[in-house]
């Protein structure tokens, strides 16, 4: 298996998204959910440094030099998870609950891989996203009947697998995440 | 609506109140309760209990001060110490065995 090929996308997907979800740290709708919502969004930037490392050793290489020192038409992450939705709760809880189902299927399938150390990891990886699951579907379960919710869910089910063109938002969020990487070219931290 | 909860740190050991959640229902207080009192391997278990379900009581009466029911009943901190004193004393004494206490001094 290309490490590279099969993983930096859904490694991209995890940093993005975690990064959209962690906009919410602060200001969710109510003090419980801002911690474990912001809890998942770190949840899932760890899942992508851990994905990083496994591509990086491959490239002899690091895990930071793969989330934050390429040009941002080399990312592979889908629009999806690219869009901006603070404040819209409906919208950010629409998305999380697509996701989450996406995202099983893609780690269940490696899990299965022949490389054993990438099905180590998306056994762990899947054992942490259970609880994300639980969280996503205890949503749904609440939001189901509400117009709003369900208008959310319908326009962004057709854009979980869309990988092409970046967004314009896409373009705005890596500028501020690699600012302080690239604000000193090469420093160590 | 609020739930108070209640961690376990060992297996064995008597659930001890760690403080309160507020969620919407038993679901969301479970999940929220795991977060914030499980997740850093503080707890081998919780208690979720809604706030409504605990019941609170302040009134402890006594009209006819049978102090003997209390533990303050029972002068045990002057108690201790003399018993203490007593432990002291001895535990000199044989360190000084007596024919060294009355020798004279030269």
């Amino acid at each position: 298996m290309n490490r590279f090929d099969v993983l930096i996308p859904i490694a991209d997907d995890e940093l993005i998204l975690g990064w959209r979800n962690s906009e919410w740290t602060g200001i969710a709708p109510f003090l419980e959910e801002d911690v474990a919502f912001s809890s998942i969004a770190q949840n899932e930037i760890g899942h992508a440094r851990a994905l990083y490392q496994l591509v990086a050793e491959e490239l002899g290489t690091t895990a930071d030099d793969l989330a934050f020192d390429r040009k941002p038409e080399e990312y592979r992450c889908s629009a999806f998870v690219e869009l901006r939705f603070v404040p819209d709760w409906a919208k950010t809880i629409a998305r999380h609950y697509l996701y989450e189902q996406a995202d099983e299927r893609r780690i269940r399938a490696l899990m299965e891989s022949d490389d054993t150390e990438v099905a180590g990891l998306a056994a762990k990886i899947d054992r942490e996203e259970a609880y994300h699951r639980m969280h996503a579907q205890m949503w749904f379960d609440r939001l189901q009947d509400e117009p709003r919710f369900v208008e959310a869910v319908d326009e962004l089910r057709p854009l979980v697998d869309e990988r092409g063109e970046h967004t314009p938002e896409f373009t705005e969020l890596w500028d501020e995440m690699t600012s302080v990487r690239r604000s000193i070219a090469g420093a160590t931290w | 609506m609020v739930w108070e909860v209640f961690r376990q740190e060992r297996k064995g050991q008597a659930f001890a109140h760690a403080g309160s959640v507020e969620a919407p229902d038993a679901e969301f207080a479970d999940w929220y309760a795991r977060e914030e009192f499980g997740r850093r391997g503080e707890s081998v278990a919780l208690w979720i209990v809604p706030r409504e379900a605990v019941h609170e009581i302040h009134e402890f009466v006594d009209e006819l001060e049978r102090n003997y029911h209390r533990v303050d009943g029972y002068p045990l901190k002057e108690k201790l110490k003399e018993a203490r004193e007593r432990a002291l004393s001895a535990k000199s004494a044989a360190h000084f065995p007596r024919e060294e206490l009355e020798a004279p001094t030269q």
